[in-house]
């Protein structure tokens, strides 16, 4: 089954209509593209990560996880989800990746340890030999489509990159970029991201190509506004209003460390879990997808 | 059906022969693991867990705001972040020395609680299920093996598979109740040192209550009888992962401002016998892990995280934690044994009144899923309890100031087990933070005496008839939660 109008209106949500991609949503494109989406194979690996990105995948509404394991994606392997395992396991990846060479896309999570030969992260063993996260994702990402390296260890390094890291763990381009690899890359920050932005990514994707990126190659559609400039706290800002403390909440939270002037994300609209929180709302952002994350942002509790 | 043979025919045991089975890796878990067993006559005789992935949280806490802890630790577990924030707030709370008010404990209890429902769920649906029923024919619940041992008949089959995908639901709703006080999911906001940052206020209490209604209607309907149903077609896996019957809780979810009172209570099981716990005698061990065994034999206060990747004869990424130098699980079922509580209806209409009652049945596969599944309806209704005690629009908040000095441990149990957080502040940034997280206790390799970790224990004995399709393998690992 395929991706229908009504999932992807709903997946970017107002988003689309207030980027005017609307109006790209042609019946007859409409249609080709989704003979495309169905046969998407996706291949999902983990290097140094949390499995937060993908628990956090779980937690989309419109369309369901459900709806997008079922309908949308063919997720061919994900070591979190999978009903395989060892042997089985990497045997289907193998196959998977040469019978859709050139065509699957490879989802990424966690960054990728270079120091020691790349034995701080062992993904998985074939024939005996145990493979490590850099030679899986050096293998892979010569074979697949395109990559989306999601969240910001991914994307960036995030936190296993951080300063006093001892694994030189470092984002998917620069693997790509020192082995000559030229698959595209579309990075999908946060700490987590956002589930409408991973599956409004690969609807993107697979409903018009790759959709227009910024400077550290995140989907402008998500990543185009800035945080402080539409925060809805932002006329507090103005008028010199300022939270004291964390739970003094008509005021704006710069001077208890927010970092939403140097954060570039929709968060301020699209809101967290079905829209019930966020981050600024709750507390403070702290910029978890920009790609500084964390050392430029911290102390997250000062003005930086 | 979507059954595949494996590639190399199922090899018969010769009497007597040895084989290992290397199972690498293992999925459905949270994270990275390869497990090992050697094989003989059918049946799991040596055991060895491997945690594959460093990342060192430890040194990258180095150096840092102390306060910046609490939300850097929760990115060591995408799938239970608020307990690592829980541990690290109160290691705070312990150096800061500061003392959480009223309504900041609630808050907290009820963060840490919605999110154990979504654990719990999370866990036995989406990560342990699918090795007792089989789901639809597409990706990613096929690949399998035909020879799977999955025993239930058709119509329990499609219960099953209807609940997964309603559990996907199911646990997306309390990830809306962590986040409708804790600011997102995962990874909140709202957990810091002195309480939390957001004051409750009835939209989001009304909120947080038609949400939960949803929740415990499932894990009292659907979730606690599927588990019961399967010990009816699985008797075999009540006897089956007995492990080491050692078993370790810190407490969790404090029930009054002094902390003398939690829901599921501190104490060790040892050797058959209740002993109250004692933090001194936590020590790591790692012999058999890479990292320097100049570090061996530490106690957290005194812990060190030096790697060496290239170390012979070590296997494991896993440092091995000891209490009283005896290797002790940690999880649902430590803590279920340890507080003995009154369980549901349907365990006391079979006669299991209390957790105890189950006696040896207790340490097995599916014991380890019964105490999940009777946990989580124990941490619903306290869930329940506390969100009537809440006090709209009363702080929740204690502020205090980051000391030039200061040394705190921060204890709870996650989901998955005894949970630890050590930090040490010196001239307001962090000199030393060490984490001894759940999985550490239950992955854990052997230590310097050589003896197993409580996982490694557990798959002694596990029948793997088929040495291609080692089910019981995944089956006794995944009971662990991971």
């Amino acid at each position: 089954m395929s991706l229908t109008r009504r999932d992807f209106v709903k997946i970017c949500g107002g988003t689309v209509a207030g980027l005017g991609i609307s109006q790209m949503v042609h019946p007859g494109l409409l249609m080709a593209m989704e003979k495309e989406a169905q046969k998407a194979p996706v291949i999902w690996i983990q290097g140094q990560g949390c499995t937060g990105c993908s628990v956090s995948l779980l937690n989309a509404v419109h369309p369901s996880i459900k709806e997008v394991l079922l309908k949308i994606i063919s997720l061919e392997y994900h070591p979190t989800v999978m009903a395989a395992k060892g042997e089985l396991a990497m045997e289907h990846l193998f196959e998977v990746a040469d019978k859709y060479e050139g065509k699957f896309f490879l989802a990424i999570e966690g960054s990728v340890p270079k120091a020691a030969d790349g034995k701080y992260c062992y993904v998985g063993e074939k024939d005996g030999k145990h493979i490590t996260m850099l030679e899986m994702t050096k293998m892979l990402g010569q074979k697949c489509a395109a990559t989306l390296s999601l969240g910001t260890c991914s994307a960036y390094g995030g936190i296993p990159a951080a300063w006093g890291n001892l694994t030189d763990a470092v984002p998917v381009t620069q693997i790509y970029q020192e082995n000559g690899i030229e698959k595209p890359v579309i990075n999908v920050p946060g700490c987590p991201p956002h589930p409408d932005w991973m599956v409004g990514t690969i609807a993107h994707v697979l409903l018009y190509g790759i959709p227009e990126l910024d400077n550290h190659l995140r989907p402008k559609l998500f990543f185009g506004s800035n945080i402080h400039d539409n925060c809805p706290y932002r006329g507090y800002y103005d008028q010199g209003v300022m939270s004291k403390t964390f739970t003094e909440k008509k005021a704006c939270r710069y001077e208890i460390g927010c970092k939403a002037p140097h954060v570039n994300a929709d968060c301020w609209k699209r809101r967290w879990n079905n829209g019930v929180n966020w981050c600024v709302e709750n507390a403070v952002c702290i910029g978890c997808v920009e790609p500084g994350f964390p050392d430029s942002m911290s102390p997250f509790y000062e003005i930086v | 059906m979507a059954g595949k043979k494996p590639e190399k025919a199922p090899g018969a045991y010769a009497p007597g022969q040895k084989i290992k089975v290397s199972v690498d890796p293992l999925t459905r878990i949270e994270g990275h693991l390869k497990v090992e067993v050697e094989v003989s006559n059918g049946v799991v005789v040596d055991a060895r867990c491997t945690g594959p992935m460093f990342r060192g949280f430890e040194n990258i806490l180095i150096d840092r705001d102390p306060r910046d802890a609490s939300q850097l630790v929760q990115r060591i577990c995408g799938v239970c972040p608020t307990a690592h924030a829980t541990a690290s707030v109160r290691a705070l709370d312990d150096a800061f020395n500061v003392k959480v008010n009223t309504n900041g404990r609630i808050m907290r209890n009820l963060i840490f609680g919605a999110n154990y429902l979504q654990s719990h769920i999370l866990h036995f649906y989406h990560l342990a299920a699918l090795d007792y029923v089989n789901g639809p024919d597409v990706a990613p619940f096929v690949p399998r093996y035909e020879n799977n041992d999955i025993r239930v008949d058709a119509a329990t089959n499609a219960v099953g598979v209807d609940q997964y995908l309603k559990a996907l639901e199911i646990r997306r709703i309390c990830h809306e109740m962590v986040a409708l006080f804790g600011g997102r999911m995962p990874h909140v906001q709202g957990l810091v040192v002195g309480g939390t940052t957001e004051i409750p206020e009835v939209d989001k209490i009304v909120g947080f209550k038609w949400r939960f209604k949803r929740v415990i209607d499932f894990i009292e309907n659907e979730y606690l009888p599927l588990v019961y149903a399967l010990g009816g077609v699985y008797p075999d896996l009540l006897e089956t992962g007995e492990g080491c019957k050692n078993m370790i809780s810190f407490g969790v979810f404090p029930e009054d401002d002094d902390e003398s009172t939690f829901l599921l209570k501190p104490g060790v099981y040892t050797n058959g016998q209740d002993a109250p716990l004692d933090t001194d005698k936590i020590l790591e061990y790692v012999k058999y892990s890479w990292f320097d065994d100049s570090t061996t034999g530490l106690h957290p206060s005194e812990g060190k995280t030096v790697p060496d990747p290239y170390k012979e004869g070590a296997y494991s990424f896993i440092k091995a934690p000891r209490y009283n130098d005896l290797p002790h699980e940690s999880g649902p079922l430590a803590r279920m044994w340890i507080t003995n509580p009154e369980l549901s209806p349907a365990a006391k209409a079979a006669g299991f009144n209390r957790m105890r009652d189950f006696g040896d049945k207790a340490f097995s596969i599916l014991g380890r899923h019964i105490a999940r599944a009777e946990e989580a309806l124990i941490v619903a209704k306290a869930v329940e309890k506390w969100l009537g005690e809440v006090k709209p629009g009363e702080e929740t908040y204690v502020h205090s100031e980051v000391p030039s000095q200061g040394e705190g441990m921060g204890l709870t149990e996650a989901p998955r087990g005894s949970l630890l957080h050590y930090i040490k502040i010196d001239d307001h940034y962090i000199e030393n933070y060490q984490v001894i997280a759940a999985t550490i206790w239950n992955a854990s390799p052997r230590d310097d005496q050589g003896l197993r970790g409580p996982m490694e224990e557990a798959l002694i004995g596990v029948p793997v008839p088929d040495p291609s399709s080692p089910v019981n393998v995944g089956r006794i690992v995944r009971a662990f939660d991971p």
